[in-house]
């Protein structure tokens, strides 16, 4: 698999894959994309920050129908894919679910991997995206 | 009604749904017509006009077809919230008393099929639209479902919603949407964000309405049934709501600008939700009604479950919602959508809803829209005895 990613100011590191957040030296809030002001106090002393890379389903739906551009569909076409927002204790993370529909449910444990995606410009990227794990492991 | 108060005297509208070889300046031309002879006024006794259209055209280039008479006209372009923003600077004005007589327009002709969203317009990264995360629908899918999963409310609510709004659609003369789809056949239709399925959502629409509002000392000359604006109100979210296109989100992001809007309404009209006898509340989506409901203070959560199973929220119901069917029904021209939820309340506090008409003679109304980013508007409005 490629490592090129969609975004790379998503990621603090590929290898491992670890989201990267930021954390603001006044209140203590963590914001997913990193920020340069915080968007709770206000205030611009902000940090970058590694977000944990394991966390439960905060919600889920599937998306049935092909998005209008600029979404890029994979080689092949569409195919319905799954969606949620991740409970990381200190933020929630919208990400793509690497999932069957019956695989998932609210509290559900899942821990962040590289998804195949479709760059920009039309070439092979990895994305952020969440999967199940089992409890425990 | 006292005699500075606002009143609504006069409301036109055209009708929502698909008009082909129409623009919504067209439309919104019909709707200021009728509601200038709603009012028995003419467009030169207008002293002061505010407009909004989110996508359809130039609103105060409405003056062409009106006739040039060089009255001051406000553009309003708020999103969801346009209709809203669009009155509450029309109720200033009166207040005060720099015009005697405002026409208040909304008007919007959209493209078929689920909005498109540009990321840079949001202040994100193209990313986020590449990779099919940029999709209103998902958003209100799994906001949906956590409101479900904290609250208790099952998939038959929605569907009761959905089919409560297609039922006063297909009672309402103006209405698009008009067949009396039956809570097995939402819930049957084909899913499109689980656990909302095709029915349960409203699609982008075309539709126009206009209002003429006048102060209360003038009021009664003007219309047997002059309808209190008793307040008008419009939040931005605060930190910690959960709002469509949000790569990231606050743990318990459950703040939402509904909650400040309404209550300021509320507060301001000095009237208790419990007051209320006809709602109109912003249901892009069965969820969104659901959620809605609560956060406006209508009712509790989870108390919607057996509301809807009473039938409490049906015309004939102690807390009729959506009476013409709402965006479920009249899909969501959004400059005019706001406005025809105002327009529908007049008419049911004066007792001559076009569709369905509560009956006893509802006396407060309340209304409320959401959109993205985040914002709110919301009204009450009061009628005295006959
Ligand atoms: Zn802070």
């Amino acid at each position: 698999m490629t490592t090129t990613p969609l975004e790379p100011a998503l990621f603090a590191s590929l290898d491992p894959p670890r989201l990267a957040g930021s954390r603001c030296a006044d209140c203590g809030t963590v914001t997913f994309p990193a920020a340069t002001s915080c968007p709770r106090c206000t205030g611009q002393q902000v940090l970058a920050h590694v977000l944990p890379d394991r966390g439960t389903v905060w919600s889920w739906t599937v998306q049935r129908f092909c998005p209008k551009p600029p979404y890029l569909p994979p080689d092949g076409g569409f195919r319905p894919f799954a969606v949620g927002y991740v409970d990381l204790g200190e933020v929630l993370v919208e990400a793509r679910l690497v999932a069957e529909p019956e695989q998932l449910s609210i509290g559900a444990p899942v821990r962040l991997v590289l998804e195949p995606a479709v760059g920009v410009d039309g070439a092979p990227a990895v994305g952020h995206a969440f999967a199940p794990v089992a409890e425990g492991a | 009604m006292r005699a500075d108060d606002v009143a609504v005297v006069g409301g036109g509208l055209h009708a929502f749904g698909r008009h082909e070889g129409r623009t919504g300046l067209d439309m919104a031309e019909v709707a200021v017509r009728a509601a200038l002879d709603d009012a028995g006024v003419r467009w030169a006794d207008v002293d002061l006009a505010v407009g909004g259209s989110n996508v359809s055209g130039k609103p105060d280039s409405l003056v062409a077809r009106l006739g040039l008479t060089g009255l001051p006209f406000t553009t309003v372009r708020n999103g969801c919230a346009t209709g809203g923003v669009a009155l509450a600077t029309a109720v200033s004005a009166l207040q005060s008393r720099r015009a005697e007589l405002v026409v208040v327009l909304g008007f919007d002709a959209h493209e078929r099929g689920a909005f498109a969203a540009d990321p840079a317009a949001y202040g994100l990264g193209e990313w986020y639209a590449s990779s099919g995360l940029m999709v209103t629908t998902q958003y209100f899918a799994m906001r949906t479902r956590r409101y479900q999963h904290e609250h208790g409310v099952s998939d038959l609510a929605l569907a009761r919603i959905a089919s409560r709004a297609f039922r006063n659609g297909a009672a309402h003369p103006t209405a698009w949407r008009r067949t009396p789809w039956t809570e097995e056949e939402v819930l049957a239709s084909a899913p499109v964000n689980d656990p909302l399925t095709t029915y349960m959502f409203c699609q982008p629409s075309q539709g126009a309405v206009a209002l003429v509002l006048a102060r209360g000392d003038r009021a009664a000359d003007l219309c047997p049934r002059p309808v209190r604006l008793a307040s008008v109100t419009q939040r931005t979210r605060r930190f910690g709501s959960f709002e469509v296109f949000s790569p990231g989100l606050a743990p318990d992001p459950w703040h939402s600008p509904s909650v400040d809007a309404a209550a300021a309404a509320f507060a301001e009209a000095g009237v208790a939700p419990a007051d209320v006898q006809v709602a109109q509340v912003q249901d892009t989506d069965s969820g969104s009604e659901l959620v809605h409901l609560a956060e406006t203070g209508l009712c509790a959560h989870g108390a919607q479950e057996q509301l809807l199973a009473d039938g409490a929220t049906d015309v004939d119901g102690v807390l009729p919602v959506n009476t013409d069917g709402g965006c479920l029904a009249n899909g969501e021209p959004v400059g005019a959508s706001g406005l025809r939820q105002v327009h529908e309340v007049v008419r049911q506090l004066q007792g001559r809803a076009a569709g369905a008409q509560v009956p006893g003679g509802p006396r407060v109304g309340f209304t409320h829209v959401y959109g993205a980013p985040g914002i709110s508007a919301c009204a009450v409005l009061t009628a005295d005895a006959p």
